[in-house]
């Protein structure tokens, strides 16, 4: 047993969760620090999700003020004019998860995502960021990296019923029980940068097709200079046009990323709360499972679509 | 995405929530983020402690209050200007009727017991509103969707019956620590504790109708109030002939494991400031224990089992005599597992900590936040094409814990009625009964109510009214379904006879079905039971107060099965035993299962959830599918995707010791055709 035992009121408030990943695993959580950029209502969730589950601190990171949109899935924002106005997402948001759970430290920081040194990441044990753009995801996972500790790191990306997670833990031992032998599993793990640029030539066709698609759309509002999330359906005919582009740059033909995909992505920026709720769920479950150092972590994408209602495990780092 | 069409269903709907709880909290909040505005939402519990790390509605200050109004108000903050509606009540009370649900668009189920699901599958199949079913279980959680006459109901599958043991294992032979806390809970707790006319699971009973020839000649048969001494115990323990195929138990004596003040002392002082009755007794305290996590020696657990029992005398005398084990009783919980340790040392079982003990003893949900908001995304998700009327679009979606196929969410095409289902399809049921041993009570308790989940039942003989519950009959009837319960069915004033048909009605459920009767020509009705031998010997010298208690407790209910045994004081040595065995000589309960096969239908285990039971150890009524030629037809299971494979331990998994509640508080896990309750 490492480190000190749980408290009482611990034990009375994690007990059903303990009964799953036990007293070793709650004390690992208790000790670790998570930070969180740009929450809208996949991260929203999931902050709730780790918040409840009594991780040590969660510091939050979105110095976008509050409007009537950013509520739009975030139930953490409540639509009070006179609580929001001139406040920053984080700010709000700070508030009601403290709420959720008093063990938990939760506070923000202020500034850029993209500035922050390697000091900063340091800090923290994990790194998740949603609402981003591609070079900031990019310079964020490098930095952490560089890191001697492992410092895990997650982003998040959800348009209308669709959404992605992507994890990078780097190499990550884990034991895991087979018959009654526990046997010691290492997982090696692609940067962001490997895994967003691989050629698609190689990478099987039964790949989920949002793999591509979202890269598309990534691509695109980078171009554009777009903010994250920040299309319509009016990109269309632009966003097709990329599409074969990048199609014709991998020679792969286009009927791998299909044009009623891309329109709903487009159109998607709108976020529809159920597909939150679930790929907010399943990064809870990943983040948790990392820190208490319990289970096989998914690697290294994760889908969710809410047309086909497949959760999708999508492992591109063999094929690079 | 939230298309034009997806939010004017949305926004017309009025949806009923049945269960505000851990899928409730979190689906409601999906719910009312996704644009619904009318929700109506039942739920008859009040928060908890253990429900905040999860039901993220409710704060510490919240406990004890209702869990639909709390969480309604909650959700009002983020959500001002949509209709909620809370009920603080059991979604079995009667105002919640066919036409109550009928006034909704879809029900969605967020419950943590088999009962009032099935109890809610009939009210959605009579008032005809399509139902989206779920739960979960750690990481586990599945959601399905019914719709009468399109896709199966609720009960047209199989569900797994809970892990049940062999009455002998738990008597005489365990050999896994949950057998012993079975033991400790079932049989020594309510035996103590409990309510002497109250058969529990273990059917632990001293008038059993015939006993069979096969037994052996019981060494301890005894009169009641005949004191054991230990050699007798000892003498048995020596016969080779008993011990032979199985692991000895070893006696455990106060006098090696007590603190020799102790056993001179009758236990130490209470200066406990407690206030009689209150579940909050523990004995931990007062014996330096603080941590429930910690792994008690012998000499810790039999100190708390001592003491703890002795505190159930000083401090809750008022409750024995109708005390029901509780997992939120810490005394209860202390004495459970302080028992259930002793026993497990005397047969070499590992020991576990008040923790773990509680855990097996209360069937306690493995719950985490994330499994429940999934499951709720998911139920969102097929609740808006149920008001799309998407039918080609309903999903059976199952949250894995480890990747099938790279599939950790994985949909599946609901499947097509069942035919033979009793519940959608009113294919008649077939009971083997012997109708000369057999009672009217025995048919409501062990068929009626147990298998077929009704509530306020009515049996019908023909024109002839049988039995019947309800508000508004008068004493004269009352009187006359009393006297019928207790007669034998070849009895009654309508005999119930070989070929007679009966119908079973639930007025609530609007549920009508027909019984076909068997007269079943076993005789002899085994109980395993009858011969086993528990022993407590207590010396009175050392524990006078606990042994004229236990004495006056046990002096009428204990006969031959159950021997109390006490020593007389001039021995020497202070004996503190807890095991128990049975004579019987592999006894063979697959090929003589006792009295009753209800067959025709897909079998349903009493109860599951958090409510489950890991003691119906010996269900006296035998289920097997029908043979019918029904069966093949019925399963037409549309088998394009695989099967997900939940059950995957091969794999991967947690602690085998866990994997028989794991079981148990699977409710929807479809499993395979064929399940016995034993």
């Amino acid at each position: 047993m490492d480190g000190e035992e749980l408290t009482e009121q611990e034990t009375a408030l994690y007990d059903r969760q303990i009964r799953v990943w036990g007293a070793g695993a709650q004390r690992r959580l208790s000790k670790s620090h998570v930070l969180v950029s740009g929450i809208k209502g996949t991260v929203a969730e999931f902050c709730k999700n780790i918040v409840l589950a009594g991780v040590g601190s969660v510091t939050l990171l979105d110095d976008r003020l509050v409007t009537t949109e950013a509520f739009n899935a975030n139930f953490l924002i409540l639509p009070d004019e006179n609580a929001y106005v001139g406040k920053t997402v984080a700010e709000i948001c700070c508030d009601s998860l403290k709420e959720f759970n008093p063990m938990v430290h939760v506070s923000i920081e202020k500034g850029d995502l993209s500035t922050f040194g390697v000091d900063f990441f340091e800090k923290f044990d994990v790194v998740v960021i949603g609402y981003s753009s591609r070079a900031t995801k990019k310079a964020v996972n490098e930095k952490c990296r560089n890191l001697a500790k492992r410092v895990a790191f997650y982003t998040v990306d959800c348009r209308g019923s669709c959404g992605e997670i992507f994890i990078d833990l780097k190499n990550y031992k884990y034991t895991k029980k087979k018959l009654d032998e526990t046997v010691e599993c290492e997982l090696m793990f692609p940067s962001f940068e490997e895994a967003v640029s691989a050629p698609w030539k190689p990478i099987p066709r039964r790949t989920a097709k949002l793999y591509f698609a979202m890269r598309v759309i990534e691509l695109f509002e980078e171009t554009e200079g777009r903010k994250p999330g920040e299309c319509s359906l009016s990109d269309l005919p632009r966003v097709l046009k990329l599409k074969k582009e990048l199609c014709e740059g991998n020679s792969v033909s286009e009927k791998h990323i299909p044009d009623s995909l891309l329109e709903r992505l487009v159109s998607g920026n709108t976020e529809f709360p159920p597909a939150c709720a679930i790929i907010g769920g399943i990064l809870g479950q990943e983040v948790i499972k990392v820190i208490s150092g319990k289970g096989e972590p998914l690697k290294n994408f994760f889908y969710f679509d809410a047309e086909d209602g497949k959760g999708v495990i999508e492992d591109l780092s063999n094929k690079l | 995405m939230a298309t034009q069409q997806q939010q004017s269903a949305i926004k017309g709907a009025k949806v009923l929530m049945v269960g505000a709880g851990g899928i409730g909290c979190e689906l409601l909040k999906t719910l009312a983020l996704s644009g619904f505005e009318d929700i109506h939402i039942i739920d008859m519990d009040t928060i908890e402690v253990s429900n905040l790390n999860r039901q993220f509605l409710f704060r510490r200050s919240h406990v004890g209050q209702s869990k639909a109004k709390v969480a309604r108000d909650a959700v009002l903050r983020f959500r001002p200007h949509i209709n909620i509606r809370s009920y603080h009540a059991n979604v079995k009370n009667p105002e919640f009727d066919v036409d109550f649900f009928k006034q909704f668009d879809v029900v969605l189920n967020g419950l943590d017991n088999l009962d009032a699901r099935r109890h809610v599958n009939r009210l959605c199949l009579a008032a005809d509103v399509p139902l989206v079913e779920s739960g979960t279980t750690g990481f586990l959680g599945q959601v399905t969707v019914h719709i009468k006459g399109k896709t199966e109901c609720y009960e047209c599958q199989t569900k797994p019956a809970p892990k049940t043991y062999p009455v002998c294992t738990i008597t005489s032979t365990p050999t896994k620590f949950v057998h012993c806390i079975v033991w400790a809970k079932d049989l020594l707790f309510a035996k103590l504790f409990g309510d002497k006319n109250q058969d529990n699971d273990l059917n632990v009973r001293s008038n059993n109708s015939a006993s069979s020839s096969k037994e052996t000649e019981d060494v301890f048969e005894r009169s009641e109030d005949e004191d054991i001494e230990h050699s007798n115990i000892e003498a048995a323990l020596s016969n080779e002939e008993t011990w032979k195929n199985r692991r000895r138990p070893r006696p455990i004596y106060s006098k090696d494991v007590l603190p020799e003040s102790l056993t001179q002392q009758n236990g130490s002082t209470h200066n406990c400031s407690v206030t009689d009755g209150d579940s909050m007794v523990s004995v931990m305290p007062s014996l330096g224990l603080k941590n429930p996590q910690e792994l008690w020696g012998l000499t810790q657990n039999s100190l708390v089992f001592i003491e703890a029992l002795m505190l159930f005398f000083a401090k809750r005398k008022k409750e024995i005599g109708h005390l029901t084990f509780d997992k939120d009783d810490q005394l209860a919980v202390e004495f459970v597992t302080a028992a259930a340790n002793i026993r497990a040392e005397s047969f070499g079982i590992p020991l576990h900590s008040l923790f773990e003990a509680k855990g097996i003893a209360g069937n306690i949900v493995h719950a985490v936040a994330t499994t429940n908001a999934i499951i709720a995304g998911l139920i969102v998700i097929e609740a808006i094409k149920v008001l799309k009327k998407d039918v080609d679009k309903f999903r059976m979606t199952y949250c894995l814990e480890h990747p099938s196929k790279k599939l950790l969410l994985m949909p599946i095409e609901p499947y097509e009625p069942n035919p033979a289902c009793y519940v959608c399809s009113k294919t008649p049921l077939v009971l083997e009964i012997n109708t000369r041993k057999s009672k009217l009570r025995d048919l409501v308790d062990r068929i009626v109510k147990a298998k077929l989940g009704m509530n306020l039942p009515l049996i019908m003989h023909g024109n002839s009214l049988l039995y019947e519950v309800g508000d508004d009959l008068d004493d004269i009837m009352v009187a006359n379904y009393n006297a019928n319960l207790e007669k034998y069915l070849s009895e009654l004033p309508s005999p119930i006879l070989n070929g007679s048909i009966l119908t079973v009605e639930d007025l609530q459920q609007e549920l009508s079905c027909k019984i076909n009767v068997k007269h079943r020509f076993y005789s002899e009705i085994l109980n395993p039971v009858s011969n086993s031998v528990w022993f407590l010997i207590i010396l009175p010298s050392t524990f006078p107060k606990l042994f004229h208690f236990i004495k006056s407790r046990n002096q009428d209910e204990l006969s031959s099965d159950i021997i109390l045994g006490f020593s007389n004081g001039l021995i020497d040595l202070s004996i503190l035993y807890l095991f128990c065995f049975c004579h019987r000589e592999e006894f063979d309960e697959e090929k003589e299962p006792e009295g009753m096969v209800l067959s025709g239908w897909t079998q349903s285990p009493a109860t599951n959830g958090e409510s489950a039971s890991t003691s119906n150890n010996e269900n006296p009524v035998d289920v097997t599918e029908s043979s019918s030629g029904s069966e093949t037809a019925s399963k037409k299971r549309k088998l394009s995707e695989p099967e997900p494979s939940n059950h995957n331990k091969e794999t991967e998994n947690v602690e085998s010791e866990d994997d028989d509640i794991m079981e148990v508080e699977n409710p929807m896990m479809v499993s395979k055709k064929k399940i016995r309750v034993e």
